[in-house]
C-alpha cells in the first residue's frame, strides 16, 4: 500500500504553554471565506465519489451493474446482496470464491505485523539504552537501509527460500522447502519492515526518562527486566501505531505476495486474488466490485476505528514528546 | 457459507501457532540470558536484543542487494558474466527509453500534485470549523490497497460504446458536458499515463494533507503575531511566514511521496499491465524477472530503482542528522 516510506518529518518547533494566536487563528481572521469552505467540500466530494461508486456497483444486480452507470441508482434504485454471496464462496461465474484468500490475508498480516514489532522494539531498546560503541552509527545504518527497494531483495530472497543459501560449500540457510507455506511471507515482510520499525520505535523509546532506567538499575534490574517491566508497558502507544501501520501495509501488499505466495488458495492473500480475477473477470463489474469491497473493508474499519493511532504513527519522529 | 468459514479456521490456527512459537522462543532466550550476571551481562543483552534484527537486515536486505548487483551483470539464467550489457539494454532500446521517461514523469507529477493538493487542503481546513469529516474522507484512500484503488478507478475510466448507456463516470461526465464521443481513456496514449497517476495522487494527497496540517498547527504563535503586527495578512502571511516555516516538512513530504512513487508497481500492473505505453521501471522489473524469467535484466532494473532512490533517502538522512543536532 501507499503508507510505506515514512521518513523523519521535520516540524516547526512548537512553544509550550502560551495562549497566543496560532497561524490557523490568525489566518482564519484574515482569509476566512465561503470560497475556501466550498473548495474543500468540492474536493472532499471528488475524493469520495470513486469509492462510493465501487460500493454502489457492488450492490447492484448483475444485469444493471454491467449495463448502466452506478449513478442511475438515484433514478432507478435496485439492490442485491447476491454479488457478495457469489464472490465470497464461489458460484457459476467465479469458482472457489474469495473467502480462502480472505483468511490467508489475516494469517499473513497478523504475524507479519507482530514479528517485526517485537524484533524492532528489542533492537530499538538496545540502540537507545544498552551502551555500546557505535550505537549511533548502527541507528543511522538501519535507517539508511530504507534505501534498498524491496525489488532489490526479491530475487535472492526467493531463491534462498526455495533452495537454501550457502557460501561456497558451507550451507548458511538450509533448503527447507518453504514454498507453499506462510513462512516466506512472514519472514520477508519482517525483514522489509525492520528499518522503518526500528527507526520509529527508537524515536519513542529513546525519549523515556533516563532517571527511570537508572533507578531500576540501582535496584538491581538487568536489561531483560527493565525491557520487560518498564520499557514495554511505556511504549504501548508507539508500538500500537506501528502495528496498525504494518498490518495495513501487509494486508494491502501485492508485490511481496505475488513473489512469495503465487496465486494458490493455500497461501495467497486477497490482493493477489483480486489482481488475478481482475484479469479474468474484469468485465464482470458486479462481481469484481464486490470482491474489491471485501478486500478494502478490513483496512477501512481499522483505519476509521484507529485513525488517531494511525495519524500518530505517521507523524512519529516529527512532533516531539 | 458456514462450511467455508470452518475451512478457513485452520489457517488462522497456523498463524496463531506461528505467533506462539515465535514468542515462545523469544521468551526462552530472554529467560536464559536474563540469568547471566556480572561482567558479561551487558554484552549478552546487547547481542540478544540487537542480534535478531541485525541478522535479518543483513540476510534480508544487505546480502540480497549485493547479490542483485551481481546478477544484474549476468545473463538471463545467471550463468555467464556479461558486464554492462543489461544496462546497455535498459538505456539503449526505444521501448525502455519510453519506460524510463514514463517513470520520470510519475516521479515528478505524482509528488508535485499530491503535495500541492495536500498543502492547499491543509491551509483551507485550518480555516474551517468542522475539519475532521473532510479530513477523514480525503485521508481514507491511504488505507486502500493499490489493487483496490485500481478497481475503484477502473470504474471511473470504464469504456462503453457511446451509443449505449455508460458505466464509466468519466465518459458519462464527458457526455453530459456535450462531448458525444468519449474515447477509451485507458488506451489514449500518452494521456493514459496521467490517468494512472491520478490514482496515486488520489491516495497520497491525504498523506500530504495530514502531515502538512500538523506542521502548520505547530508554527509558533509568536511568529504569526509579529508578522500580523507588521501588517502581514492573507497571501503575504502565507508566502512569507507559513511556507518558510514549514519548508523542511514540505520537502520531506515531497521526497517521501517520490520514494513511494518510484517503487510503485501495483497500479500499473492491475490497470494496464504496462501495455498501451504505460510501462514503468518497477513493473518492467517484475515482468522481466517473473514473466520472462530474465533475472539479469530484472536485477539491472532493480538496481536502477536503487540508484534513483539513493539521493532521496540520503536527503532524508541528512535532514534527520540536522534534527538530531538541534536537539
Amino acid at each position: 500500500m501507499s503508507v510505506e516510506a515514512h521518513q523523519v518529518i521535520p516540524m516547526p518547533e512548537p512553544e509550550q504553554g502560551e495562549g497566543r494566536p496560532t497561524v490557523p487563528q490568525a489566518v482564519k481572521r484574515s482569509l476566512s471565506s465561503p470560497w475556501a469552505t466550498g473548495f474543500v467540500i468540492l474536493l472532499t466530494v471528488l475524493w469520495t465519489i470513486p469509492t462510493f461508486g465501487l460500493l454502489a456497483t457492488s450492490l447492484r444486480p448483475s444485469e444493471e451493474a454491467n449495463n448502466s452507470g452506478w449513478w442511475t441508482i438515484f433514478t432507478n434504485p435496485s439492490f442485491t446482496g447476491n454479488n457478495y454471496a457469489e464472490v465470497l464462496t464461489g458460484g457459476d461465474t467465479i469458482p472457489g470464491g474469495i473467502l480462502p484468500y480472505f483468511f490467508n490475508s489475516f494469517a499473513i498480516a497478523v504475524p507479519a505485523a507482530l514479528f517485526p514489532l517485537a524484533l524492532a522494539t528489542m533492537a530499538a531498546y538496545a540502540i537507545a539504552w544498552i551502551p555500546f560503541k557505535g550505537a549511533t552509527t548502527v541507528f543511522f545504518l538501519v535507517f539508511a537501509l530504507q534505501v534498498v527497494p524491496i525489488q532489490m531483495a526479491l530475487l535472492p530472497l526467493l531463491q534462498m527460500f526455495n533452495l537454501g543459501w550457502s557460501i561456497g560449500p558451507i550451507p548458511i540457510v538450509p533448503d527447507l522447502d518453504l514454498s507453499g507455506t506462510y513462512i516466506p511471507l512472514w519472514v520477508a515482510h519482517t525483514m522489509f519492515a525492520l528499518p522503518l520499525a526500528v527507526f520509529l520505535i527508537h524515536n519513542f523509546i529513546a525519549q523515556l526518562p533516563r532517571d527511570l532506567m537508572e533507578a531500576a538499575r540501582v535496584d538491581g534490574a538487568g536489561h531483560f527486566t527493565i525491557f520487560w517491566r518498564i520499557v514495554l508497558p511505556l511504549s504501548v502507544p508507539a508500538i500500537a501505531s506501528f502495528a496498525i501501520f504494518q498490518f495495513l501495509w501487509v494486508w494491502n501488499d501485492l508485490l511481496v505476495a505475488l513473489t512469495f505466495a503465487g496465486g494458490t488458495p493455500d497461501v495467497a492473500p486477497i490482493t493477489a486474488y483480486l489482481a488475478n480475477i481482475k484479469g479474468t473477470y474484469g468485465a464482470q463489474l458486479d462481481l469484481i466490485t464486490a470482491g474489491a469491497f471485501i478486500a478494502i473493508i478490513v483496512p477501512l474499519i481499522v483505519f476509521f476505528a484507529l485513525q488517531r493511532f494511525f495519524v500518530r504513527g505517521l507523524l512519529a519522529g516529527s512532533v516531539k514528546g | 457459507m458456514g462450511a467455508e468459514i470452518l475451512e478457513g479456521l485452520p489457517k488462522l490456527g497456523t498463524a496463531a501457532a506461528g505467533i506462539a512459537v515465535f514468542f515462545a522462543i523469544l521468551l526462552l532466550v530472554f529467560f536464559v540470558l536474563g540469568k547471566v550476571r556480572g561482567r558479561f551481562s551487558g554484552p549478552v543483552a546487547g547481542i540478544a536484543f540487537l542480534g535478531p534484527a541485525v541478522l535479518l537486515l543483513i540476510g534480508g536486505l544487505v546480502v540480497p542487494a549485493i547479490q542483485t548487483i551481481g546478477k544484474s551483470m549476468q545473463n538471463a539464467a545467471g550463468t555467464k558474466f556479461i558486464g554492462i550489457d543489461n544496462y546497455a539494454w535498459i538505456f539503449g532500446t526505444d521501448t525502455n527509453r519510453e519506460i524510463l521517461l514514463n517513470t520520470f514523469m510519475w516521479l515528478i507529477i505524482a509528488p508535485l500534485f499530491s503535495t500541492a493538493f495536500g498543502l492547499t487542503l491543509a491551509l483551507l481546513l485550518d480555516r474551517m470549523r468542522r475539519e475532521s469529516i473532510p479530513k477523514s474522507l480525503i485521508f481514507m484512500p491511504m488505507a486502500i490497497s493499490f489493487v483496490g484503488a485500481s478497481i475503484i478507478w477502473d470504474l471511473v475510466y470504464a469504456y462503453r460504446d457511446p451509443a449505449k448507456p455508460q458505466v464509466g463516470l468519466l465518459s458519462q461526465v464527458a457526455i453530459w458536458l456535450g462531448f458525444d464521443n468519449p474515447p477509451n481513456w485507458i488506451l489514449l496514449q500518452p494521456w493514459n499515463n496521467f490517468l494512472l497517476m491520478v490514482i496515486m495522487i488520489w491516495i497520497q494527497t491525504g498523506f500530504a494533507m495530514v502531515v502538512l496540517s500538523a506542521a502548520i498547527k505547530a508554527i509558533p504563535g509568536d511568529v504569526v503575531e509579529a508578522a500580523t503586527l507588521d501588517g502581514a495578512t492573507g497571501w503575504r502571511l502565507f508566502s512569507r511566514v507559513t511556507i518558510p516555516m514549514i519548508r523542511a516538512t514540505l520537502i520531506v513530504v515531497g521526497t517521501t511521496i517520490m520514494i513511494a512513487t518510484l517503487k510503485i508497481f501495483d497500479i500499473v500492473r492491475v490497470m494496464t499491465n504496462g501495455n498501451f505505453g504505460t510501462q514503468i521501471v518497477a513493473n518492467e522489473m517484475y515482468a522481466q524477472s517473473f514473466v520472462q524469467f530474465d533475472y539479469g535484466r530484472g536485477s539491472a532494473l532493480a538496481v536502477v530503482l536503487f540508484v534513483a532512490v539513493i539521493p532521496l533517502v540520503m536527503y532524508n538522512v541528512r535532514q534527520l542528522r540536522k534534527e538530531r543536532a538541534i536537539r
